[in-house]
């Protein structure tokens, strides 16, 4: 009986890519918060991993040269890449209230920290049961 | 998708964040600087800032905005277009001694205002902080990546 991976590693590996996404695009609020007209986006995290999850189900399409589009990274995260509504816009038209977006990054961070854990514990897991420990 | 995404995104905030810190330096040094005649004038600099479209035809990565319709793509940082000069009027004053003081009497100042540069000295080193804390928490996030499975 061989071990699958994929099966053992369950939903933690999607949630980590997840919230690599989710803190890349937490990083260009921020990168943006002084820009004229940046609006600030979020991603919907658990319509992501929704469709993530959905994604490694499903048959996926063969693409046989690069200018194909992928349709499967544009039916899945990029759905869930939505603007945020703001508490205060500023009169340049930025969206980013650079406080709000800080604690979502470093929350979005101890969440990855939390995902991360997960799966090195199923990791451990699969080493001991491989060792017969 | 990566993680080395956040550090370029991350580079290019603080990038942007020093160049106005240095056309913030820039106006606040020449606050005084007479001159003559208007067009010899220092005038003070902004700089003006614009957010990175990711590229619409690359493939795989995320939010390259085919399908998102009205969503748009997601961008990837933000860049400097250029540094334009306020054209603010001039501070005109009466110092007739003044080694620069034209016929009538006056020398002309910079529109450069002092506490709003200070105010966005402020600002911008406050931000290229922000910036900072993102990527050392993009880097911590990389590392513990990286002790997977020990």
């Amino acid at each position: 009986m061989a071990i699958s991976f994929a099966n053992a590693l369950g939903i933690h590996e999607k949630a980590l890519n997840v919230r690599v996404q989710r803190a890349e695009v937490l990083a260009n609020n921020l990168a943006n918060a002084d820009t004229p007209g940046f609006k600030a986006r979020d991603i919907d995290f658990k319509a992501a991993l929704g469709n993530a999850q959905s994604q490694a189900s499903s048959l996926p399409l063969e693409r046989t040269s690069s200018g194909h589009i992928d349709p499967q990274a544009a039916m899945t995260e990029r759905a869930a890449l939505m603007y945020r509504n703001p508490y205060q816009p500023s009169l340049d038209g930025n969206t980013v209230d650079a406080q709000q977006e800080e604690s979502r990054f470093m929350r979005n961070a101890m969440d990855y920290q939390a995902s991360f854990q997960f799966l090195n514990s199923k990791f451990q897991g699969l080493t001991k049961a491989i060792k017969g420990e | 998708m990566s993680l080395g995404n956040i550090f370029d995104i991350a580079g290019s905030g603080m990038t942007a964040q020093s160049l106005r810190l240095n056309t913030t330096a820039s106006n606040i040094a020449n606050a005084e600087t007479a001159s003559s005649s208007t067009d010899t004038t220092y005038r003070a600099r902004k700089p003006v800032f614009s957010a990175i479209q990711q590229d619409m035809m690359s493939q795989g990565d995320f939010g390259t905005g085919w399908s998102q319709g009205s969503n748009g793509a997601a961008s990837a940082g933000v860049k400097v277009d250029g540094v334009v000069e306020s054209d603010a009027e001039l501070q005109m004053r009466y110092e007739p001694n003044h080694p620069a003081a034209n016929e009538d009497g006056y020398v002309y100042y910079p529109n450069v205002n002092v506490v709003e540069e200070m105010a966005d000295m402020m600002s911008s080193s406050r931000s290229f902080e922000m910036n900072v804390d993102v990527m050392n928490t993009a880097k911590s996030m990389m590392q513990r990546i990286l002790t997977l499975g020990q």
